[in-house]
């Protein structure tokens, strides 16, 4: 492995000239490479997104079993944060909440946003677009370890005193204004307090790595890559930078002013005559929820495209790729990306259409949720028509890119009677809307994640992952996720509510569908052993999988696929410049199917060939 | 490994990487202040009762004829160094940042005075502002505020000027309120009133760039100027760039100003 190792890196050295020898610290720890950042940022965010698995996991317990004491994990639990956490083992109210509130920040904001978007952004961006690196190396490595700081205060939050945050990831005030305060509690290292600490770090990462990003977009392509030469996914990329660039900054206000409240005693997100404990609240009032809701909201919603855009531009590469024949519409699916982009940012109140907001302003909110659909529709139909007529190779990046379209169906189409008042109504609150935004963000997010990992693993590290051990991985994790969260829609119609404790079964009215939280909770655990294989596979195929023979191993398009396998520093041993469109797939006249965009006429017909082998 | 346009403009889209990664940072900033902003109107808008004459308008006046100035030398020192005149950009530069300290100090003695004001809400809902006429650790442990209340004329804008410069003259009788009558007391910090609040935090934010500017333009000014003998169009980016972002804070606080002094 050493050997290895220090062959990759004489490789990556010898093919720019004048480089002096990185340290390790310089070239693993903080590298200013933007692969190594990509690779950075993708490994937290699945240990990240594991952790918080694992919180459901143990939440699903307490949902079918309420009161019982967790078994294996149980002792675990009382150990490591005390018993009045979790008294014999079994989970007490405090800790399910805060379960869920941290399942909920970690999964969105620091595990599928920055695998989706930093992760596959950094290493691939670059290279789609025949840059050397990004524009700002040393400001992405700043993005990175921000996040991480995020991270570690995150991690740490849940062994202070009273434990980690109890209020939702979405932090609604005044509860959020008041929780974890009081005897017990430190002034500073409390779970509430933390949450907001490690929000603003993880906020200003983003930041930064918006920036970065589409400054790299904007400057950085190399020569003859027009806007419409551009990959789907960079133009996703784009899309998604532009969201959290502007979406994200009203949350940090935000996240200060609900600082402001904890710290210093202010009333911004508290009414006049709060009163709490059964006694009158010592502070002037004349704040308001509603603006927290409405500030949240406003990164909350584009947030979701966030997590989703991306998962659009890996599965538009991949469908290209496996069916062998350009996108159905290149151009629908570009301006439906804008589309979305721009309307995500004016729909953010029908989170809060319960809240009393007016008729005017729910009106506004429901016309434009239901015209938001419009560009989501044309874009799943121009993934589903790329598939007609088309000779697919079923390859598991396929598979796992297949199986999120109907994912996204399923999520996109329980959404409409959420965006109406009417029906909203009924629905608000209740396990329908965990189920309708759970298909949106773990399915469709998660799949179109394996995919991405998959189909870019052979570039990144000059290794395939094996094809079985991803097929084993594929089906179950598929069926599983289906059984987590479609009884979900079937409970909500029947009114449970998301946020109890005991699963429903101190309500009368649930009692014909509580079975299923024994379906949802059978399906998690089998998710979870369903990612063993993943596991197994992806730290196998680091070392030991088949070698990749070619820089171009799909037979794709793209300048990622121009690079030697893997890339070194600066990636392209020459110049590169792009000649035609992104997915010239199956053009007549040509002898292979596929024409890659770095190829002038002349020189196409060549065979491909290795230009270096490593790792 | 050289990334492309750090320098010289990209032809097509006519501007270097770090100009774009500025604009997008601001928009971002807008963002952030715009956040600050809306929730100043949507507070407003519901409170029953806002505030007024609380901040020394002469003092904030000052300030922005300040922050304006400093943008101009701003615009000097790049052009300056445009024009690759060493010591005028040197000059300029250190004109800007004593500006920028400058602001900071005035804001430090107007938030300084804020913290020895202070108001009392009584149980009828009435509210009494003024300097208490004991010390605060008397005030604290008393059963009695005693307080001299401010005058009539406190808004006046003669009036503030002139209590810059002399101790505030205000009516000499001093009000005993037993603190049962109180129902809330306390000096202008932010809690005392949603006002102050927003006042505080917007300032303090604003305070917060002010400050990480001046960083950025002092190290240009001192051990980052080193680069003039290299590369002096690259300083020159440099310098516009964090002279883009200095305008902003700027610009900030031509919108501060009215909405937090004036209205």
């Amino acid at each position: 492995m050493d050997s290895e190792m220090s062959m990759t890196s004489q490789a990556a050295h010898g093919h720019h000239e004048g480089h002096e020898e990185i340290s390790w610290i310089r070239k693993y720890v903080f590298s200013t490479d933007h692969k190594m950042i990509g690779y950075q940022y993708m490994v937290t965010s699945l240990f990240v997104a594991l952790f918080a698995f694992f919180l459901m996991v143990l939440m699903r317990w307490q949902l079918s079993f309420p009161g019982k004491p967790i078994p294996i994990f149980g002792p675990i639990l009382e150990k490591l944060l005390g018993s009045s956490m979790a008294p014999g083992g079994v989970m007490t109210p405090q800790l399910y909440n805060s379960f869920g509130a941290m399942h909920g920040t970690m999964m969105i904001f620091m595990a599928l946003v920055p695998a989706l978007f930093a992760g596959f952004g950094n290493f691939v961006v670059p290279l789609q677009i025949g840059a050397p690196d990004m524009a700002f190396p040393r400001l992405n490595m700043a993005s990175f370890w921000l996040f991480f700081v995020g991270v570690l205060i995150m991690m740490v939050s849940f062994f202070v005193p009273g434990g980690a945050a109890k209020s939702g990831w979405t932090s609604y005030t005044p509860l959020a204004d008041f929780a974890d305060m009081g005897p017990g509690f430190h002034p500073i290292f409390n779970g509430q307090t933390l949450w907001l600490i490690g929000m603003a770090f993880n906020i200003t990462g983003s930041l930064l790595g918006s920036v970065n990003i589409i400054t790299t977009i904007i400057q950085l392509r190399t020569k003859g890559l027009s806007w419409m030469r551009l990959p789907v996914f960079v133009w996703s990329e784009l899309v998604t930078a532009f969201l959290l660039l502007l979406a994200f900054p009203p949350l940090e206000s935000a996240a200060i002013m609900q600082l402001m409240d904890r710290l210093f005693g202010t009333s911004f997100f508290s009414p006049e005559g709060l009163i709490i404990n059964g006694k009158h609240a010592d502070i002037s009032g004349g704040g308001s929820s509603i603006l927290w809701q409405h500030l949240f909201w406003f990164l909350g919603h584009p947030e979701v495209y966030v997590q989703i855009l991306p998962t659009m531009g890996i599965v538009g590469e991949i469908f290209a790729n496996n069916t062998r024949k350009p996108l159905w519409s290149y151009k629908v699916f570009v301006y439906s990306l804008l589309a979305i982009g721009f309307l995500s940012m004016i729909v953010w109140a029908h989170h809060m259409y319960m809240t009393g907001m007016g008729q005017a302003v729910t009106s506004f909110f429901q016309i434009f949720t239901t015209i938001i659909s419009i560009p989501s529709v044309l874009l799943g139909t121009v993934l589903l028509l790329s598939l007609w007529g088309a000779s697919i190779r079923f390859n598991v990046p396929m598979l796992f890119a297949l199986a999120w379209l109907p994912m996204f169906g399923i999520g996109g189409l329980t959404g409409l009677p959420l965006g109406w008042t009417a029906s909203d109504v009924v629905l608000h609150d209740t396990y329908y809307v965990i189920g309708h935004f759970h298909y949106m963000m773990a399915p469709a997010s998660l799949l179109a994640l394996f995919a991405g990992i998959y189909y870019w693993f052979p570039k990144a590290t000059g290794r395939y992952m094996n094809e079985f051990l991803g097929k084993i991985h594929f089906w179950p994790t598929f069926i599983f996720f289906n059984g987590i969260f479609f009884p979900m829609l079937v409970q909500g119609f029947a009114g449970v509510h998301r946020r109890w404790y005991d699963g429903g079964a101190g309500w009368q009215m649930a009692q014909n569908v509580l079975w299923l939280n024994q379906v949802m909770s059978f399906s998690a655990w089998a998710l979870a052993i369903a990612q063993i294989p993943f596991i197994i596979n992806f730290f196998w195929s680091l070392f030991a999988g088949k070698k990749v023979t070619d820089d171009n191993p799909w037979q794709a398009t793209t300048l990622e696929w121009a690079t030697p396998t893997p890339p070194g520093h600066g990636n392209f041993l020459h110049p590169v410049a792009v000649y035609r469109d992104p997915y010239e797939y199956s053009v007549p006249g040509y002898k292979q199917d596929y024409l890659p965009q770095w190829e002038s006429d002349e020189r196409l017909n060549k065979e491909g060939k290795l230009s270096q082998v490593s790792f | 490994m050289e990334i492309p346009y750090t320098v010289t403009a990209r032809p097509d889209t006519g501007l270097y990487n770090a100009k774009v990664g500025i604009w997008l940072f601001l928009a971002s900033e807008v963002m952030l202040f715009g956040g600050l902003f809306s929730a100043y109107i949507f507070l407003r808008l519901g409170a029953t009762h806002w505030p007024h004459h609380i901040l020394n308008v002469p003092m904030g006046l000052f300030n922005t004829m300040v922050l304006i100035s400093s943008s101009i030398t701003m615009v000097m020192a790049w052009s300056s160094l445009k024009m690759r005149q060493f010591s005028n950009y040197r000059k300029w530069l250190g004109i800007t940042l004593f500006c920028g300290v400058l602001f900071l100090s005035v804001k430090s003695v107007e938030y300084k005075d804020k913290f020895h004001h202070y108001g009392i809400i009584l149980n009828s809902g009435q509210e009494i502002t003024g300097h208490l006429a004991m010390t605060e650790e008397e005030a604290i442990h008393s059963d009695v505020l005693k307080i001299k209340p401010d005058p009539e004329n406190a808004g006046d804008f003669l009036f503030q000027l002139k209590s810059i410069f002399s101790k505030p003259e205000g009516e000499e009788k001093v009000l005993e309120i037993p603190k049962k009558e109180i129902r809330w007391w306390s000096n202008f910090v932010p809690k005392y009133n949603t006002y102050l609040a927003t006042y505080f935090t917007m300032t303090g934010i604003h305070a917060l760039h002010i400050l990480g500017g001046l960083l950025v333009l002092g190290y240009f000014w001192g051990p980052g100027a080193a680069l003039y003998r290299t590369n002096p169009e690259h300083l020159a980016n440099r310098v516009e760039v964090a002279g883009l972002f200095w305008h902003f804070v700027d610009l900030v606080w031509i919108f501060l100003f009215p909405t937090l002094y004036l209205f």
